[in-house]
């Protein structure tokens, strides 16, 4: 079967309608680089406030489970970036293959992450009525928690949308829709997993590294 | 709702195979056609500013009387946030770009469509969904903190839907994003051949300004919201500084958007007033290229400056200082626009037909809307002017005087391309002056009342300040009647008005070469820009003698 391309109507030609979705794709991670901003804007002012209550508050994260977490996850940017680029070769299988680590690798992600907040649950570091911190300052230590679920969450809830889409992709790929001459989707749902990556990459240092005693 | 248009008769020989010809509701509610999905986006904002309209009129309704006689204090909180959220963030910000827009911008690029359909019909049902919570929350009871939704009143105290009045409007803000993003790809990619950026139509850089604001600054409003929202339910600290929390951060993001916000609602105006001189003068849009680029300064610049709304909110000096400055700046781009249109006026071939009365009203309006807003960037003055009514006044002279009218405008500029058809004229004209008139007699006394020190969101009022709110609700009342005419005639207009033409008005530019209204992939054969934009001939210098 030969490799087929798709051509929407609103565009002239295939270069036309490829600069276009790459130029859609980079639009939107600058706008979801602000949708974060108003977070890790919040986070910066109120550590440079209570710099003291936030640097005991995050001696209180498991930082073992994070640091394997950041491994997990840059492998899985490796395979992402290793499917985009054999799916252009023109090799089906391996793209299919290297999209299933990629998307097994966020889902490790997610398990771990997953431990992690229940250790934190059961330390009695989720901020509301099951609040329990016997330090001091606990009204600031309490807003770092806040900002660490609020952040950790909503880049889990992005890292779930790229493994939605990347589930997607296989399907498409498999199916052929995705080949080596349209391959676009792809390429796209690659940059949107990178960026998630690069947002844990800020919020590793910012969260776990800056308070930890080592 | 969507056949208001189908009237049109299909003997008529332009308009046999439009983008109109197809009438079935699913044909309507699956269209990706951008010309569709702008009139989709028409039909949903009229009912947005109908209701918002009518919350406006019972609040001036209320204050004909020092008394407040009409409403409890409680609902009148209850109006004026109805009447702010609806019109800010469910009329204003799509009514240009996403109704105009859609229908233009791949027009006037010489496109069959917009880059992404798809998404563009998804940005309207997001539109809808979100709106769709919005007037939900409303029915059940509505929301009391002003469409600021300052903490910790809104996050702590407020004991209305306020949760739910922000879900609808983050969710509305997701359509802007897709659509800011769709016209920007659309600008840089889909251009037709010939067609450079300084060839382009100055009503594409002001969308493409416009777009670079709604992709930027709405996400950072949905983050605010979405913290306010969290802190409501939740009850943990993030803005309320009993739990640790700062309010003046909400203060600092909301308004990081909500400036930047006010530009998403003038910068399309701007552009559709530089169609309008244009046409209607005859002539290239004078200093051209200085007018394009201001329009990328006052988005730029409306990054820089939402300080100035925290003057009195316990920001340090050194902070307004800086603010007031920077917002002075935005005063050269707009005075650029506002010399430059009447510049082209200038032995232009005028004519005065009902779209340039409504520009010519807009730089009026525009213009004494800005200079006020020079007073309260002014940190004294401000102090004494803060949340009265003269903030009321000045920010309707920009968003009502000129959004409203610059829409209008365009309105009745693009109807012939739109329906096919043309308004009858007279009446047009007579209704750009009443509405101006109308505009005048509303927000003019609130300027006085303003100074006189009579503060904003209160439902009753010490009595020597009945006279100027007698006035202001008269005034509303004429201008409500500059409202409902357009609506009557424009659709009596779709079965009766005589066929437009594809160029009624002899004017320049891509969407006036195709058909009125256009074919569904809006032109016969892809056009190719040969000339600069606006290439009117250039008028004899000497005088004409016999
Ligand atoms: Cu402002």
């Amino acid at each position: 079967m030969n490799a087929r391309a798709i051509l929407y109507e609103q565009f002239s030609d295939l270069e036309q309608q490829r600069e276009s979705s790459l130029a859609g794709i980079w639009a939107f991670i600058a706008s979801e680089i602000m949708f974060f901003g108003g977070l890790f804007l919040a986070f910066t002012v109120y550590r440079l406030n209570y710099t003291q209550a936030f640097n005991e508050a995050s001696q209180h994260l498991n930082l073992v489970l994070a640091t394997l977490n950041t491994a997990v996850l840059l492998t899985s940017a490796l395979t992402m970036a290793l499917a985009a680029a054999s799916n252009k070769m023109g090799w089906k299988y391996s793209t299919l293959l290297l999209l299933m680590v990629t998307t097994l690798l966020g889902a490790l992600f997610l398990a771990i992450k997953g431990i992690e907040y229940i250790e934190d649950w059961h330390k009695g570091l989720f901020p509301g009525s099951a609040f329990a911190w016997t330090g001091s300052d606990p009204g600031h230590v309490q807003l770092f928690f806040v900002l660490y679920f609020l952040m950790t969450g909503f880049h889990a809830l992005h890292l779930m949308i790229g493994m939605g889409l990347i589930l997607v992709m296989l399907l498409l790929t498999w199916k052929g829709w995705i080949n080596s001459r349209h391959f676009m989707p792809l390429d796209v749902t690659s940059i949107y997993w990178h960026f998630v990556d690069l947002v844990w990459i800020f919020l590793f240092p910012l969260l776990y590294l800056l308070g930890a005693k080592i | 709702m969507p056949p208001v248009l189908q009237i049109i008769d299909l003997k008529d020989s332009q308009a046999t195979r439009s983008y109109l010809t197809k009438q079935t509701l699913r044909s309507w509610l699956l269209t990706t056609d951008h010309k569709r999905v702008g009139l989709l986006y028409l039909y949903t904002i009229i009912v947005f500013f109908a209701v918002a309209a009518s919350a406006a009129a019972v609040m001036r309704l209320n204050l004909l009387t020092p008394r407040g006689d009409l409403v409890q204090a409680e609902t009148y909180n209850k109006l004026f946030t109805m009447h702010g959220v609806l019109m800010v963030w469910f009329f204003l910000i799509p009514s240009i770009p996403s109704v105009l827009g859609n229908f233009l911008l791949p027009l006037m690029l010489g496109a069959r469509d917009l880059a992404f359909p798809k998404l563009n019909l998804l940005s309207w049902y997001i539109f809808v969904f979100g709106g769709g919570i919005a007037l939900y929350a409303l029915l059940i009871g509505g929301v009391d903190t002003g469409w600021t939704f300052y903490t910790p009143y809104s996050s702590t105290y407020s004991n209305s839907h306020v949760a739910l009045m922000a879900a609808g409007v983050f969710v509305a803000g997701f359509s802007s994003i897709l659509t800011g993003l769709n016209f920007i790809v659309t600008t840089h990619k889909l251009r037709a051949p010939g067609l450079t950026w300084f060839r382009l139509r100055l009503f594409v850089w002001s969308l493409y300004a416009t777009s670079v604001i709604l992709v930027l600054a709405t996400p950072v409003l949905a983050m605010t919201l979405t913290l306010m929202a969290l802190e409501r339910i939740w009850k943990v600290g993030v803005f309320d500084p009993a739990l640790g929390g700062d309010p003046l951060l909400f203060q600092h993001l909301f308004w990081f958007y909500s400036h930047p916000a006010v530009y998403i609602m003038i910068l399309p105006g701007m552009g559709v007033v530089s169609e309008l001189i244009a046409a209607f003068s005859r002539k290239r849009v004078f200093g051209y290229t200085f007018v394009a680029f201001s329009s990328l300064a006052i988005a730029l610049l409306g990054f820089l400056v939402w300080g100035h709304h925290m003057f009195v909110s316990s920001q340090s000096v050194f902070a307004g200082v800086i603010f007031s400055f920077l917002s002075f700046l935005v005063a050269i781009p707009s005075a650029i626009k506002v010399f430059n249109w009447t510049a082209t006026l200038y032995r232009g071939s005028i004519s005065l037909d009902t779209p340039m009365l409504y520009a010519i009203g807009f730089i009026g309006l525009f213009t004494i809307g800005g200079m006020t807003g020079l007073f309260l960037a002014t940190l004294a003055v401000d102090v004494h002017v803060h949340d009265t009514y003269f903030v009321i006044a000045h920010f309707h002279y920009i968003m009502v005087g000129g959004m409203v009218m610059a829409f209008m405008g365009g309105l009745h500029f693009w109807w012939p391309k739109i329906s096919g058809r043309m308004y009858p004229e007279l009446l047009g004209k007579m209704t750009a002056i009443v509405t101006f008139l109308g505009f005048n007699l509303t927000f003019f006394p609130q300027f006085i009342l303003g100074y006189l020190g009579m503060p904003r969101r209160y439902h009753a009022y010490p009595e020597q300040f009945q006279v100027y709110n007698v006035l202001s609700t008269a005034g509303a009342s004429i201008l409500g009647l500059g409202y409902v005419l357009p609506l009557c005639y424009l659709i009596w207009s779709c079965c009766y008005g005589k066929p437009a033409g594809n160029n009624p008005w002899g004017a320049k530019g891509f969407e006036w070469e195709t058909t009125s209204p256009p074919p569904s992939e809006n032109f016969e054969k892809p056009p190719v820009q040969t000339e600069e934009a606006y290439a009117y001939p250039v008028p004899s210098s000497e005088p004409i003698t016999e």
